[in-house]
């Protein structure tokens, strides 16, 4: 709050409400149904509903399928995080380093931002094409036969992928801006004190760029987590079958498909659980971040 | 360029050095370029052949004769399983999404933020952590409640179905927070001395100020809107508020079911649905990075 | 043209923060007075509760005859320049002069000739369509003080105007704001921690520190007759030296060592001895010693660092006076000697 602000109460009140009413019927209401809903079986908003306690929690911690989509959703965070801001940290600092060209760069490297996931997935579906995908020629060439959407590793393997390429862009726009805010004097002052060029990267710039970078690893987690759902969706040509899937693709699943609605809710709050983690987490590194800076 | 017409001593003794280092960054951008350009530029190349070609033959690198065809069948000719709706009519609502997003965003965010930053009010903590709580949860987390409730309230099929939902989060809210708050403190209470009341701060003073923010939430935010996809789907199950995101599925599956599937059409459609966003991003990239970029500090 | 009177003001912010304790005083119409006073002296919050942008706890602030506790501060017939200007960056000098007219209901034809004639006072004529990112520091500072004048106030206030420009600009501005406000006779209220500031613009100074006012009075009287050890070494660049010593009737002793110097007062016991360095001689047949550290070369004059009796002591000297680094003896003038209590810091 600023520390003149102005007295009148009819205003702000009347400014709040759009916002406040909005998140109320939109958030708070639908949020505080699944937790509750998390706890009874059968159809909540029917009449057939039954107070069953944990058990759709205690349920979901015994299903075999549940821990195979969470030990996937795992892995698969961890590669699509890995991937994406390794490759977009060498590209953004090679893009901080060219003199020439550096706009043009910025903009071809930048644009695949704007594509939507479920569009990037179709697009991954003719490059994994069983007869004619260059993708899928290319892993034959090792002999794997590459089935998408049959084979579970292949479709595994074609989510990492197309989801690492749809996220370069972001971490590469971080991390070159990242780049571009360290001081001069700061680089000059290590030219100075370092002869090697990756030396000076890993001892002076890494280290600056580490909060840019802490930040990142949520985002991308996040990214992995919720927004892959189109790239996953499309990509398994709307047979789930076998297919590898994320917990939010299961919620989907069991929620609109299975009509569990218990079992849904209650993975719908854990989830939930799993977010509020990860911004409890980030929470405490951007009160890191507040000294690095 | 200056750094062309500087001689260095070094370059004095070796006038014929050949800057190695360079070549190589020059080699993993073009490489990282092409990484990115390539796939978008196969589908533009593939659209523009006919079906049998794309089916026997897969991604084309060179273009055919087809693109006008192609694009003009996937814009207009009535298609999905209804046979009544075509390319304009999602393009339509991909435009309602997006610009009907951003905009409702950026009015509710901008009000809301004011009322918090700007006013002495008892309750402005309260209605703080009421808000932010919601940057907690991403919709895709508590997306089957949230549809349940549109159910009840009947909204299926209908834009403010589509779109209020989407708006009920705090990003708009926080980044105009943090904005409102690096303006300096000595502007309002100039403006306090020059007898502007709270509104004509705000529309006067506040609204101008914010001209590059707005600029920059409106680009991310109309691209977010734009790409929605998980929402689109559960909310519009009428063909006609289909948005080109939301309904590229549908039709790569209907395209695909035929003897020889119209890949050609439906990557047009996949095209259309890419170029919007796109160059709004290439074209305001300056701003589009500032508000991206800035919105995490 | 107001006379401005606080009574009994106090300032507590809600952390329990004092920021200013009970003040009374009186700005007669017309006349500027200056607040100084190190960072945190609660100099500017005492502006900003004149100015209405900060509750006043208790107490009562009268501009011209009406209390205006309780009076939104654009209603209280005042004008205010800001450190930072606060010029609004949207709007071009034109806009930003004319603003608050506009806001009170001016019609636009008065507005335009008043900022034209704001304008032509402070050579801002030809740079009325620009925007402030267009303008230096200098002509920032004009707009804001054009922003006051357009309104003709019964007050100005300064909140460190002059703070973010230049050595040289400052001194040019300084004059320039001076000789305004003499021109068109309108009480002033100006905040700042530079005392070069307030000795040159002041009629009166009011002097705080810790939310107190230490001493009123004069720019003359504050510096001749500072009424506190903190004012004495606040007020004058170098300031005056100050040094432990012990009195006996009249005769003062630093150190142990008696020196025959007689104290404009009597007094028995610890003092703190005050004198400005340029009340002081070198003199071979001097009765006090003092070593000399450093020599500063300043043009006009010359100052001499170093040591009397252990105790920091700095001699003013004019520029063709001879002087070298060592040993040397010294004379202070007795009538300039200032005797504070060792305890208090208070003026005997």
């Amino acid at each position: 709050m600023k520390r003149a602000g102005f007295d009148t109460i009819w205003l702000p009140m009347a400014l709040l409400i759009p916002q406040l009413m909005i998140i109320a019927i939109f958030f708070y209401w639908p949020a505080g149904w699944a937790l509750q809903s998390s706890f009874f079986l059968q159809d909540p908003f029917g009449f057939g509903s039954t107070f069953v306690g944990a058990e759709n929690y205690t349920s979901l911690l015994g299903n075999d399928q549940y821990k195979r989509v969470a030990g996937f959703t795992i892995l698969y965070s961890v590669l699509v995080t890995f991937f994406s801001l390794a490759i977009a940290l060498l590209l953004a600092v090679k893009a901080d380093k060219v003199i020439k060209g550096a706009k043009t760069y910025r903009t071809l490297l930048m644009w695949v931002y704007a594509i939507a996931p479920p569009v990037a997935g179709f697009l991954g579906i003719l490059f994994f094409d069983q007869s004619t995908g260059p993708l899928t020629k290319f892993f034959q060439m090792f002999g794997w036969d590459f089935k998408l959407g049959v084979d579970y590793n292949a479709t595994a393997t074609a989510m990492v992928i197309v989801a690492v390429w749809k996220q370069i862009p972001v971490n590469f726009i971080f991390f070159l801006s990242g780049l571009q805010s360290i001081p001069r004097s700061v680089r000059e002052a290590a030219m100075i004190d370092n002869r090697s060029a990756t030396g000076r990267f890993w001892q002076v710039t890494f280290p600056l760029l580490a909060p840019t970078a802490f930040f990142l690893l949520i985002i991308n987690i996040t990214y992995a987590l919720f927004d892959t759902f189109g790239i996953i969706d499309a990509l398994m040509k709307g047979e789930p079958g076998n297919n590898p899937m994320t917990l939010v693709y299961k919620v989907y699943l069991d929620g609109f498909r299975g009509n569990d609605l218990g079992g849904s809710s209650a993975q719908s709050v854990v989830l939930m659980a799993l977010v509020l983690l990860l911004t409890v987490f980030q929470f405490r590194l951007v009160e890191r971040r507040i000294h690095y800076t | 360029m200056v750094e062309t017409t500087l001689v260095t001593p070094a370059e004095t003794h070796r006038p014929n050095r050949i800057k190695w280092g360079a070549i190589g960054d020059h080699t993993i951008l073009i490489l990282g370029a092409l990484l990115m350009m390539l796939p978008p530029l196969l589908a533009l190349t593939t659209a523009s052949h006919d079906a049998v070609t794309i089916h026997r033959e897969g991604l084309q690198l060179t273009l055919g004769d087809d693109l006008g065809k192609n694009f003009r069948t996937a814009m207009f000719d009535k298609g999905g399983f209804t046979q009544t709706v075509d390319g304009m009519l999602m393009l339509m609502n991909s435009f309602i999404l997006g610009i009907g997003f951003a905009v409702g965003k950026i009015v509710i965010s901008m009000m809301a933020a004011y009322a918090i930053v700007y006013f002495r009010l008892r309750f402005a903590t309260l209605a703080f952590w009421v808000i932010f709580t919601t940057l907690l949860l991403p919709l895709e987390v508590r997306i089957l409640p949230s549809y349940e409730a549109i159910q009840k309230l009947g909204l299926t099929n209908t834009y403010t179905g589509l779109i209020v939902p989407l708006i009920a989060s705090a990003t708009g809210t926080f980044f105009f927070r943090q904005f409102f708050m690096s303006v300096p403190e000595e502007l309002a209470e100039a403006a306090r001395i020059d007898g502007a009341g709270p509104w004509t701060f705000f529309v006067d003073i506040l609204i101008p100020l914010s001209k590059t923010m707005i600029a920059a939430i409106f680009i991310i935010m109309f691209v977010f809107g734009w790409n929605q996809y998980l929402w689109p789907t559960l909310i519009t199950t009428d063909e006609g508020f289909f948005t080109l995101v939301r309904g590229i599925k549908q039709i790569v599956l209907s395209y695909t079911d035929s003897q020889i599937p119209e890949h050609g059409q439906a990557l047009a459609l996949a095209i259309v649905a890419m170029i919007p966003p796109v160059l709004v991003v290439v074209f305001f990239q300056n701003w589009f990075v500032k508000g991206l970029t800035e919105s995490d500090k | 043209m107001a006379q401005v009177s606080l009574e009994g003001i106090r300032k507590v912010y809600p952390n329990g923060f004092r920021a200013v304790q009970t003040t009374s005083f009186t700005i007669q119409d017309g006349e500027f007075v200056v607040l100084v006073g190190p960072s945190g002296c609660g100099k500017s919050t005492l502006l900003r509760m004149i100015a209405g942008l900060e509750e006043i706890t208790e107490g009562v602030l009268k501009i011209g005859d009406r209390v205006v506790n309780d009076v939104d501060p654009a209603d209280r017939d005042i004008a205010m320049v800001f450190q930072n200007y606060a010029l609004y960056p949207h709007m071009t000098v034109r806009k930003n002069i004319g603003y608050g007219l506009k806001n009170r209901g001016t019609p636009a034809a008065a507005i335009d000739a008043k900022v034209q004639d704001a304008a032509r006072m402070l050579n801002l004529t030809e740079y009325l369509d620009r925007k402030p990112a267009q303008l230096s520091g200098g002509q920032r500072q004009r707009v804001a003080m054009g922003r006051a004048v357009v309104r003709d106030p019964a007050l100005f206030l300064f909140d460190e105007p002059l703070s973010n420009l230049d050595a040289k600009l400052r001194n040019q501005m300084r004059i320039e704001i001076k000789a305004l406000q003499r021109r068109l006779g309108t009480t002033a209220v100006y905040v700042t921690h530079d005392q070069v500031e307030a000795m040159t613009m002041a009629d009166r100074i009011i002097v705080l520190n810790e939310g107190r006012i230490e001493q009123i009075g004069t720019p003359s009287e504050i510096y001749h007759n500072p009424a506190s050890t903190f004012v004495a070494s606040f007020m004058g660049a170098p300031p005056m030296n100050l040094i432990k010593a012990e009195l006996d009737q009249q005769s003062v002793r630093i150190n142990g060592c008696r020196d025959l110097i007689h104290a404009p007062q009597s007094f028995d016991g610890p003092v703190t001895l005050g004198i400005r360095p340029e009340d002081v001689e070198v003199d071979e047949q001097g009765l006090v010693s003092f070593h000399v550290d450093i020599l500063e070369e300043l043009g006009a004059h010359r100052l001499l660092h170093g040591r009397i009796a252990n105790q920091p002591f700095s001699v003013m000297l004019g520029k063709d006076d001879a002087a070298q680094v060592g040993e040397t003896k010294i004379n202070l003038k007795p009538e300039a000697l200032r005797l504070f209590d060792r305890e208090t810091g208070l003026r005997l």
